[in-house]
């Protein structure tokens, strides 16, 4: 068999190799037009469906955002007509407010949990795969399932939660009804959900920091927690970093926990819809497909923002903490 | 362009000092007794939603109502499950989750194995620019492409059927992400160029070589993938009516409030949740340090 990569000098890569190609038979030709065409080949199934149903979709997003559509209508052509009406609504500001707070509620007790319970899970210890699997439970239960679940223990007159807490002597809460209750009640569904998942991440984040560095720090006369902060939490600022990202965005992404808890508007009094759960109800509760694609398209330049905010931190910080060691 | 491959990927091989940086873990200590009772109660709390769906669905709704709610559960399981059947198509959700959920993880297996591949292996021209493209859309929620996905199903008629819940979950990007990762680490360049020198064209190479090494890495991916497409719930809400549900599109049903009986409800979630738990109990070990592995580079 021929084999040209053995034989070809190795010419630069630069307009070609020509005069290798006159010596080379027919068959090296194919050979080697097939592997020079195989990386495209390779790659182009994945592109052609990433485009077609991943990128083109979000760009076009931004083409109807600017479209008067209703369902099984066309769109046509407004121009700013539903930014305008998005930024002048009250509905979008208390959306976007309730995004807010749902994602601090659940997205800071879910981190700083998954922080702790990693720390206990790096220990050595007896069924230790127990644990992490049944860590990882929540995470393999779908929103609704997991919802329809604790929308039962929420339940008014009858949940576990309003018994345990007739336990302790506190009137029973209607959770769904409530304001704050109810996005309590909805954090504790995320946080149940995700924290596990966040504690497997923190984990392995930890497992990869050398050993040398506890070892130095020890040298050094630091304690159990002196080497948790000064160690720990500085090798896994990446990884951190990674979930803060990731669960910022999970949370603007909020939807199918607030809609199977109190229907589409978010609550009697809207008081936990969401970005989504208001895209949702614009596009297919009242058929404005526009304006759903506005909800939509903001919120993807609210999450660039957010993202490139978490970084640019996280680089300051970075910053700041060599200019402090010098 | 080929040519020259192979003399430069050759002299890369050489060193490959990745592992070494890794091979010094922390010795773990063992652990305390508040660790394990402290890891005890976190997982009893993570596990108790579980139980006590299983004792609602095997209850009369008004046993539920009672003070304090049962411990146990009861004799009504089978009659609870059979109503809820009835009430909403769940054996019909079921299969349709199968095969959504099996014809998505196939081509994610397929397609982002593949061009994992040659985003780890192989040089071509604008690789290093459509690996970015890919990485720098990881982040984006593809729930915000919606509304035109939802234009362009209806536009080729295909709102309301399997296939416009299929054809957009067929590739991810996480997942040509996860597979590079994996073969960059698995897959020696000494084999590649080991195939090469016997003149294995490029599909026999993939064929013969790739796909068995990839073979642990694609298994986890496809439990992730499948776990995924199963619990998939914005789009396919969206997409797919009453009359050809997958499993979360049928509890979405089942919670919107046309069932009042929450024993009902429970009973369906029960059953629509079932394969995915006995999968994770068989897999759990395998799924739990797939997702460690990927946490690394992430």
């Amino acid at each position: 068999m021929s084999a040209p990569s053995a034989t070809a000098p190795p010419a630069p890569a630069g307009p070609g190799p020509k005069s290798p190609a006159q010596r080379v038979p027919l068959r090296s030709k194919l050979f080697r037009f097939e592997s020079a065409a195989a990386p495209y080949a390779y790659i182009a199934p994945f592109f052609l469906l990433f485009f077609a149903f991943g990128l083109f979709p979000l760009v076009y997003t931004m083409w109807i955002s600017f479209h008067s559509y209703e369902l099984g209508g066309e769109p046509e052509f407004t121009g700013w007509e539903n930014y305008t009406w998005l930024f002048t609504s009250d509905d979008f500001y208390n959306a976007l407010w309730n995004t807010f707070t749902l994602g601090v509620l659940s997205t800071v007790p879910q981190l700083l949990l998954a922080l702790g319970l990693a720390h206990l899970l790096n220990y050595r210890m007896r069924a230790r795969n127990f644990f992490r699997v049944s860590m990882m439970m929540p995470y393999a239960t779908s929103v609704a399932a997991s919802t329809l679940v604790f929308a039962q223990i929420f339940g008014r007159d009858a949940g576990l939660a309003n018994w345990m807490l007739s336990l302790v002597g506190v009137d029973a809460l209607d959770w769904r009804n409530g304001d704050l209750s109810a996005q309590i009640a909805i954090s504790i569904i995320v946080i149940w959900r995700w924290t596990g998942y966040n504690a497997l991440i923190y984990l392995a984040g930890m497992q990869s920091i050398p050993q040398d560095l506890y070892e130095a720090a020890a040298l050094d006369g630091a304690n159990r927690w002196q080497q948790f902060v000064h160690v720990t939490l500085p090798g896994l600022r990446p990884t951190i970093l990674f979930t803060v990202v990731v669960s910022t965005i999970g949370a603007t992404q909020l939807f199918g926990e607030p809609l199977l808890f109190g229907g589409v508007d978010g609550g009697a009094l809207n008081q936990y819809q969401t970005l989504g759960l208001y895209m949702y109800q614009q596009g297919w509760a009242y058929g404005s497909l526009g304006r759903a694609a506005t909800i939509a398209w903001v919120t993807f330049l609210l999450i660039i923002v957010l993202v490139l905010v978490n970084t640019a931190l996280a680089r300051w910080r970075d910053r700041d903490r060599e200019g402090a060691r010098r | 362009m080929t040519v020259t491959t192979g003399v430069r990927e050759a002299a890369l091989a050489a060193p490959t000092p990745s592992s070494t940086r890794r091979r010094r873990y922390r010795a773990p200590d063992a652990a305390g007794w508040l660790t394990y009772v402290l890891l005890a109660v976190t997982a009893f709390v993570f596990l108790v939603p579980f139980y006590y769906m299983i004792v609602a669905a095997s209850r009369p709704m008004a046993e539920m109502t009672q003070s304090p709610p049962p411990f146990l559960p009861g004799p009504y399981l089978w009659q609870n499950i059979s109503t809820a059947l009835e009430q909403q198509a769940i054996g019909l959700a079921i299969v349709n989750s199968l095969i959504v959920s099996g014809a998505t993880t196939v081509g994610t297996l397929l397609f982002c194995t593949l061009a994992g591949f040659a985003f780890a292996k192989l040089r071509f021209r604008g690789k290093n620019a459509l690996f970015a493209v890919t990485i720098g859309t990881l982040m984006i929620p593809p729930t915000l492409g919606v509304v035109p996905l939802y234009k362009i199903m209806s536009d080729w008629n295909l709102a309301g059927r399997l296939e416009s819940v299929i054809l957009p979950s067929l590739v991810t990007a996480f997942g040509v992400f996860f597979m590079r990762q994996y073969l960059v680490q698995t897959l020696p360049d000494e084999l590649l160029e080991a195939a090469k020198m016997d003149g294995a064209s490029a599909t026999r190479t993939v064929v013969a070589i790739v796909l068995p090494i990839a073979r642990p890495g694609m298994a986890v991916l496809g439990m992730l993938t499948f776990m995924t497409a199963w619990n998939d719930f914005f789009w396919p809400v969206i997409a797919l009516n009453s009359s050809m549900p997958t499993v979360q599109v049928a509890l979405n049903n089942l919670g919107s409030g046309y069932v009042p009986d929450t024993s009902i409800i429970m009973a369906g979630t029960l059953v629509g949740t079932l394969p995915v738990i006995v999968v994770f109990v068989l897999l759990g070990k395998q799924i739990v340090s797939g997702i460690m592995a990927g946490a690394v580079k992430g």
